[in-house]
């Protein structure tokens, strides 16, 4: 660390540090990722960086960190400009970023952890002064976390909280959380941020995050920039912006698909799938599963809210087929289901599971092929088919890619080629065409830009109106909020509380996600 | 049926024997794969490697009369053969897997074309220990006469396990091994470090090849190995890659391999070729109930996978 030449003073750990960008530009060939931005974020603050999928926000995180050199423009810290060429520079001067995937090594302890992310790491780890000086550490610290387990044991707010603390163990007194409640529920969401938000009062820290929840923005930062397309488009203290005002500058004029009114549940609806009293072995082999009694009816959409990890995998995995069950059943339209071809085929049942590139789709065939998969085999007349019939693949996906507006150079492209959002427009084109029952969707709109999560939604709410059974896993609270008709909790392979989703109390499904039931 | 003198005692003494004398092998090459498996990557060279390291360390003892530098030359084989598959594997769209099964083939085969001249000629033997002194019994007293390479064997193991929790070496490794990305991040070279535990891990098996060719059975020759190579690696899996897992379940192994010796040497004249099968079952065996369609296997490094 000794070979870059610094014109400022190190921080102090401890003590916040401003941070400003003048006029960042990053260009990646001809495209313009980045457009002469501006903003200044000063010592002890908690500022917030707004904006859509590919509007320039981790661009502009990772030029002031160092994993990209901006085609122009400068940063300084605490006032003075500086140069910062790689993320080991950045530490230099007390910058750290948590990302929003984890970090930390899973088998690894916290303690552990932390000891290795270290600099200087003695060849032989004398751990009984490591805990000595660890728990001295801890002890001005606002986070609560056991150290001595490994990190794949952590809850996930454990983990997030750990992320950051790895951070402040290492000295840095300006860090970027990139959209760091993604994966936590409400409260602790709420506990994290909160205690953020008392360090940087303080004058312990500095933040700037990435965020795309208007909540958190309004409740814990003091300022917020927002960008568009790479530009800065507007910026201000909270309090100074609505919340209408920073949707619109985030958004800019696009036309979002509206949810069609959702029409009562009838009284006599029939239940089109009914699980019962079902019982697996989870991925660990550890834990069950159990599934005592969960119902869907025609013409209603069920939420299963849940921590990533608690059992919506392998609930998912069950009503697939693609893992045994030990008791129970499984029924489909009053029959055992088993989820062979031919009874998905028969029920009418559609399924769209959560990274659907990976879990949906073949990516390296073909657009035209991937919409196929639930066709391919059967003539126009039902009867099963031994060739295929490629002129009539190929005009189907033409009219499906342009009913579902989905963004793609040909149909004879790979579908691996496809941005996130079109993936997910893909395998709904293909899911929700003809005839459906029962539509099982785990996380449809993890990772998509506003105007595809209008479109899903959309299309969902579509289906559950004129009649399908929707059983919507999601790790979006507000997701759920707005489309079930009906909420179930599921905490550690259980469903463990139910509510109707109109007058839901967020606290209480937040406490029963939690555990506290 | 009692010219031993001890009966049919002479079994479970033949076993826990064979499991010492036998284990040996065992115990170095699952450490050495242990070794590289926690970096993230799969050896499967290593049984090329240990027919090297035999031939090798036969052809220096006999060359200098020194057993230990036979070891030592051993060794220093493994280590290159061990460099050139780390070296490989950096590469992009590399399978080690595949690379494994290719530089076992050529060190199986480098080793009989090189090794040919030193079929005939004797070598003096790696030393042992007699512990077996207070008793009377030859049986007992040859049971008891142990290898010095068992005991560094036992002792490597405990100092592994202690090395991957308490040295800066061990926690890197168990970093590369389990999340590369995390590694990357905290300014470390998967690459190198894969390399250079995959070199280390190939020398620790030359030296149970050395192991075989100095001690037991003691002599070089294209038959020396009986697939230990590739067993250690289920052997690995077995003992969900825990140092002192692998001296345990190498002790079975070697137990298991002497089953079929005992029988014989106690009279048992029918059948005792099926007991001469009891380390390939036992692999079959264990690989089948330590694999499960929905499970996932528990202390497996994050990395290590079959496909990439």
């Amino acid at each position: 660390m000794s070979n870059i030449v610094r014109d400022t003073p190190l921080p102090q750990t401890g003590k916040a540090i401003g941070v400003e960008t003048l006029g960042m530009t990053m260009r990646f060939g001809s495209f313009t990722a980045l457009d002469n931005v501006s903003i200044s974020v000063p010592a002890c603050s908690f500022h917030a960086l707004l904006g859509e999928n590919g509007a320039g926000k981790s661009t502009l995180v990772k030029c002031i960190m160092g994993f990209y050199h901006a085609t122009s423009g400068s940063l300084s810290v605490d006032g003075r400009e500086v140069a910062i060429a790689s993320p080991k520079d950045a530490a230099t001067y007390g910058l750290g970023m948590v990302y929003q995937h984890f970090t930390l090594v899973p088998s690894l302890t916290g303690a552990e952890n932390l000891v290795i992310s270290r600099p200087e790491v003695p060849a032989v780890i004398n751990w009984a002064k490591e805990r000595k000086d660890l728990a001295a550490f801890m002890e001005r610290m606002p986070f609560n976390i056991p150290l001595d387990r490994p990190v794949s044991e952590l809850a996930a707010g454990e983990k997030q909280k750990l992320e950051i603390v790895k951070q402040l163990y290492l000295g840095r007194s300006f860090l970027v959380l990139d959209e760091p409640t993604s994966v936590l529920t409400p409260a602790e969401a709420d506990e994290m941020l909160g205690l953020v938000r008392g360090m940087t009062e303080r004058g312990e820290l500095t933040v700037l995050m990435i965020s795309h929840k208007f909540h958190e923005v309004t409740k814990f930062t003091d300022a917020v920039s927002i960008l568009r397309r790479g530009r800065l488009v507007g910026t201000g203290k909270i309090g100074e912006l609505s919340t209408t005002d920073m949707a619109a500058m985030m958004i800019g004029d696009v036309r979002l698909a509206e949810l069609d009114s959702r029409l009562p549940v009838p009284e006599a609806a029939r239940p089109v799938l009914t699980v019962e009293k079902v019982k697996a072995p989870d991925r660990s082999g550890l834990k069950t599963i159990e599934i005592e009694d969960l119902t869907v009816r025609s013409g209603e959409i069920v939420g299963i809210a849940g921590i990533s990890g608690n059992g919506q995998k392998e609930l998912t995995e069950i009503l697939a087929g693609q893992r045994p069950t030990d008791t129970g059943r499984v029924v489909v339209n009053g029959e055992t289901y088993g989820a062979t071809r031919s009874e998905t085929r028969k029920n009418n049942v559609r399924f769209i599971p959560e990274e659907p590139l990976q879990n949906a789709c073949a990516p390296k065939m073909t657009v035209s092929e991937n919409l196929a998969f639930r066709t391919f085999d059967l003539k126009p007349n039902g009867k099963d088919a031994i060739w295929l019939s490629r002129g009539a693949m190929k005009k189907r996906a033409a009219a499906l890619i342009s009913d579902f507006k989905v963004k793609t150079a040909s149909s004879s492209s790979p579908i691996a080629a496809l941005s996130g959002g079109n993936v997910q427009r893909a395998v709904l084109a293909r899911e929700l065409t003809g005839d459906v029952d029962l539509l099982i969707v785990s996380n449809p709109c993890f990772g998509l830009d506003f105007s595809a999560v209008a479109e899903v939604r959309a299309r969902i709410m579509k289906a559950r109106n004129s009649g399908t059974a929707v059983l919507l896993l999601s790790e979006d609270l507000d997701e759920l909020l707005e489309m079930s008709d009906r909420i179930m909790v599921i905490s550690e392979g259980k469903l463990v509380y139910e509510t109707s989703a109109l007058g839901a109390d967020v606290g209480v499904i937040g406490a029963h996600m939690a555990g506290h039931h | 049926m009692d010219e031993s003198g001890i009966g049919f005692w002479g079994v479970p003494l033949a076993i826990f024997a064979g499991a010492i004398r036998v284990s040996t092998p065992f115990i170095f090459v699952s450490l050495g794969e242990t070794i590289t498996e926690r970096s993230g990557r799969i050896n499967l060279g290593l049984e090329g490697t240990l027919v090297f390291g035999a031939m090798s360390a036969y052809a220096v003892t006999v060359l200098t009369s020194s057993p230990w530098l036979g070891v030592l030359a051993a060794m220093a084989t493994g280590a290159v053969f061990g460099l050139v598959h780390g070296w490989i594997c950096k590469f992009p769209k590399v399978n080690d897997i595949a690379i494994g099964i290719a530089m076992m083939q050529f060190g199986l085969g480098l080793a009989f074309f090189l090794g040919k001249p030193f079929i005939q000629p004797a070598a003096p033997k790696l030393p042992s220990i007699l512990l077996g002194g207070w008793s009377g019994i030859p049986q007992v007293q040859a049971a008891l006469n142990i290898n010095v390479l068992f005991f560094i064997g036992a002792s490597l193991a405990v100092f592994l396990f202690w090395a991957f929790k308490n040295t800066r070496i061990g926690l890197t490794l168990r970093v590369v091994g389990d999340s590369t990305d995390a590694a990357r991040a905290m300014g470390l070279s998967p690459d190198t470090v894969r390399l250079l535990a995959t070199a280390v891990g190939s020398s620790l098996a030359a030296v149970g090849g050395a192991y075989l060719s100095l001690y037991y059975p003691g002599s070089w020759n294209e038959g020396i190995s009986s697939g230990q190579g590739l067993m250690a690696v289920a052997l690995v899996i077995f003992a969900r890659w825990n140092p002192i897992g692998c001296f345990l379940a190498a002790l079975l192994f070697g137990g298991a391999g002497a089953l079929g010796p005992a029988l014989q040497s106690v009279g048992v004249t029918q059948g005792y070729y099926l007991f001469y099968a009891a380390p390939y079952v036992l692999t079959l065996i264990i690989l089948i109930i330590t694999s499960s369609p929905t499970r996932s296997l528990a202390g497996a490094p994050g990395v290590l996978s079959l496909t990439k």
